[in-house]
């Protein structure tokens, strides 16, 4: 059967359109990029039918693992398995250098940035961000002014979200200072291709990717605290209704540490202890995955029920530390995201390696004009929203939904950013038995503990549905296993 | 261990046994009411209201206003999630157990007990349980042995472990006990029909020891079915076959499931599983309790390893098994104050 259909030559992209955007695997009709050759070769041996076999057993390896996140909106089937594609995206080493290169350069100057705004404000005293704007972001955090965190390093994990232009040039999008999710999919995503379709890798030599929870766990043992040998290390989640627990649940296993919710824990005497079922027990380090504001309820959000009350107190008395640091949301403010390029220049004397997408700012009165005028073709966000909430693409919206936007961003000008519409790239996507285009980006996921290691490649997100160019699993997005070569 | 996760994997363990035992419940009552003859069979699928009044889930049906017949009973143990008791709702309540403490367990064994869970969510459970239900409780059943087999093979024998032990086996006890109080509950429907309402007064639990014996061999007939499905209820009539060579007689069958030391479903193996658990949590030695779990389990342990079954009916059967229900309960609480959560305030720091 194999050999029957091996001897067969399919061209699955006879229909395939390319249309006016840089797309990933053809450089123009019937040329195909030198690195997606081989894969290219390897599907024109497979039927249709192969295909949707190999989607379908993709689909129930994840339904059976439970590999799912939960869609707060949806009511009835709460649990949603985060669509996969089969085709994996594939980027060149030379390529992916470049990207590496710009990451670590972009996540030691946000580290620079918060050590200083945190501190002496040097960068503030110099007039290169203005103060209001630092003073003014909702999550920069007054009271750990002058606080000294491990090994001065505040953003420990950080996906910083790429796109590509319709020249093929990496653009960062968004930085993820606080709690980036979705490296479990990554994990997963390479596992069940392997699995669902091994013949593809047999003409590649992929970079793995299995060894991150232990590089992860590696990075928690090194800010332990006062450098503390042996620390005791544990996950923190805001609990199993949560969107990310899968994720939460799956790094705990695999780094071999104790998940715990805020429940599970008690602070005495500036020490914090999980509750066993031998009595005590301390902790050193928590990847907390719940946000500053619900940490901790007698310092933050009163009503918060998923934090540890005295847990800041312990973290001030330096005898926990929590990864990321309190205050690295700063980074996450929109506004902030402006400045980045500023930050490279001023701390490192650098030019970005990986340049910002054209940035307006609602505050200030030239750029505002600028967004008046030109509404209905950008794409607007409110500075501390997230995951593709919040936010307007003028070319989609209607004419109501334009003109409120322009009465919100005339209110409260410090809260919305816009950006021209882009054109992200695209890649061929098994659709409903055929290969189509869709628009993707790229999340890299970035560890910065004794030196800075980047898993390999990141999370590709795919804007499922057709035409979109929001890739947020929220929002009917997928992802692809994302391959990087080895020299 | 945290006591959240002690938690969670003690009723994982309960429900998944809770879904095992409830749905062989049904399936070897709906293969009762073919082996019955007809007109007993006829009467008996009319109503099956004790089994429903024995896993204490009149509520649901009484507010429900649905009728007691065999069918609407098997199909709402089986896909009624809003009981408790039914096999979905233990299976779901089991699965979210799981899902917290799925970093805790072996990856295939979660995902065994989310298979398991997903399958009988879907249509096609469904329809093999309304075309052909003993095939569609043969693969119910054999996955959830697969899950035992998956638990012995790859679980490492620590704390984790103990809880699922705990769990698994005080759940057991308790199953027994109601059973056996529902068949003495099924034997007067069936004295009812078959002889005169003058006889009602002689129901099991007012009989005495020498009454019940004495009787024994004449019940042999009437009610052979039932006391093989009881036995089949405990997948014990190969046990049962080879421990006592003859005909399956009440009291024997009784005390294979309440006082044998070594038949993995009785209640005595059950207890003494739930005792030896508890001391490997605390290491604490035979014959002492440092805890109110392990004092109370081990009493009736003791209790059941020093009766013979003639002594458990001193009293009437109906009261010993009310009574040994309210023990379990008693050891279900001690296990969740004393070794699950221990109060704060008692709690000392550990390395």
């Amino acid at each position: 059967m194999e050999a029957k259909t091996a001897n067969r030559k399919r061209n699955h992209f006879r229909a395939y359109k390319l249309e006016r955007f840089f797309d990933e695997v053809m450089a123009g009709r019937d040329k195909f990029r030198s690195h997606y050759r081989n894969l290219v070769e390897r599907l024109a041996s497979l039927s249709r039918q192969d295909l949707t076999e190999r989607q379908q057993l993709a689909d129930n390896s994840f339904r059976n693992q439970g590999v799912t996140f939960t869609v707060y909106s949806d009511e009835a089937g709460t649990e949603k398995i985060f669509p996969f594609d089969l085709l994996p995206r594939i980027i060149p080493v030379a390529e992916w250098r470049h990207i590496e290169q710009g990451l670590i350069q972009r996540i030691t100057a946000l580290n620079l940035f918060l050590h200083d705004i945190y501190h002496n404000q040097k960068i503030l005293k110099d007039k290169v961000i203005p103060r209001t704007y630092v003073e003014q972001a909702k999550h920069f955090r007054r009271e750990f002014m002058g606080f000294k965190v491990p090994k001065d390093i505040y953003v420990h994990i950080c996906g910083i979200d790429l796109v590509r232009d319709e020249t093929g040039r990496y653009l960062v999008l968004e930085d993820n200072a606080r709690c980036p999710s979705g490296v479990s999919y990554l994990l997963g995503n390479r596992l069940i291709l392997k699995r669902v379709f091994p013949g593809l890798f047999e003409n590649y030599r992929v970079r793995p990717v299995e060894q991150y929870p232990s590089r992860l766990l590696e990075l928690l043992r090194y800010v332990s605290p006062g450098g503390k040998l042996d620390p005791s290390v544990a996950v923190l989640t805001p609990g199993r209704y949560n969107s990310a627990y899968y994720e939460h649940s799956f790094l705990a296993r695999e780094m071999g540490v104790e998940i715990v919710e805020g429940r599970d824990l008690v602070v005495r005497n500036d020490h914090v202890y999980m509750r066993t079922t031998q009595g005590l027990k301390m902790v050193d380090v928590l990847y907390r995955r719940i946000d500053d504001d619900f940490l901790d309820p007698t310092v933050f959000r009163k009503d918060s029920v998923l934090g540890v009350p005295g847990i800041v107190a312990a973290y001030r008395a330096g005898h926990v530390s929590l990864v990321n640091a309190i205050g690295t949301g700063v980074v996450d403010d929109k506004v902030m995201y402006y400045f980045v390029p500023r930050m490279i220049k001023y701390y490192l004397d650098q030019d970005p390696v990986l340049p910002n997408v054209p940035t307006y700012l609602a505050n200030e009165k030239a750029d505002l004009g600028y967004i008046m005028d030109h509404l209905p073709e950008l794409v607007v966000k409110e500075v501390n929203e997230a995951g593709g909430n919040g936010m307007l693409i003028g070319p989609a919206a209607t004419q109501e939904e334009v003109e409120r936007f322009r009465r919100l961003i005339r209110s409260r000008p410090r809260d919305y950013i816009a950006q021209p519409t882009l054109n992200l790239s695209r890649h061929p996507c098994f659709i409903d038995g055929k290969l189509e285009g869709r628009h993707i980006d790229l999340r890299p996921y970035i560890l910065y503990g004794d030196k800075v290691s980047i898993i390999p490649g990141g999370l590709t997100r795919v804007a499922l549905k057709k035409g979109s160019l929001v890739v947020n699993s929220s929002q009917g997005g997928g992802s692809k296993d994302t391959w990087v070569l080895e020299d | 261990m945290l006591s959240r996760v002690a938690d969670s994997l003690f009723w994982l363990s309960r429900y998944l046994e809770r879904a095992e035992s409830v749905a062989n419940l049904v399936s070897v009552n709906l293969q009762l009411v073919l082996d019955l003859p007809t007109e007993q069979g006829k009467h008996y699928s009319k109503d099956w209201s004790p089994i429903i009044a024995g896993l204490g889930e009149e509520e649901v049906f009484r507010e429900s206003h649905r009728r007691y017949d065999a069918r609407t009973v098997a199909e709402s143990l089986v896909f009624d999630r809003e009981m408790p008791n039914s096999v979905l709702g233990s299976l779901a309540a089991a699965r979210e157990n799981a899902r917290t403490v799925r970093e805790q367990i072996t990856l295939e064994m979660w995902e065994q007990i989310n298979r398991t869970y997903l399958w009988i969510c879907s249509r096609q459970a469904h329809e093999q349980f309304e075309c052909n239900d003993w095939e569609f409780f043969q693969r119910l059943m054999k996955s959830l042995q697969l899950f035992q087999g998956i638990v012995g093979m790859m679980m490492v024998r620590e704390t984790g472990w103990e809880f699922l032990q705990m769990g698994k086996f005080l759940e057991r006890a308790d199953k027994v006990t109601r059973l056996l109080d529902e068949q003495f509950h099924l034997f007067r429907e069936e004295k009812t029909v078959q002889e005169n309402e003058a006889d009602t007064h002689r129901w099991p639990e007012y009989l005495s020891w020498e009454e019940w014996h004495a009787e024994d061999r004449q019940r042999i007939d009437g009610s052979h079915h039932c006391w093989m499905a009881v036995l089949q209820c405990c997948h014990a009539r190969a046990a049962y076959q080879r421990l006592y060579p003859s005909v399956v007689q009440p009291v024997k069958v009784t005390e294979l499931l309440l006082l044998n030391e070594r038949f993995p479903r009785s209640m005595l193996f059950s207890v003494s599983r739930v005792e030896r658990a508890l001391r490997r949590v605390n290491g604490s030695e035979d014959g002492r309790f440092t805890n109110r779990a392990e004092k109370y389990s081990g009493q009736l342990a003791s209790e059941l390893r020093f009766s013979s079954i003639a002594d458990l009916f001193e009293s009437g059967l109906h009261d010993k098994m009310d009574e040994f229900q309210i023990k379990i309960n008693r050891i279900g609480e001690a296990i969740r104050e004393d070794c699950i959560f221990p109060p704060l305030s008692a709690m000392a720091e550990v390395e």
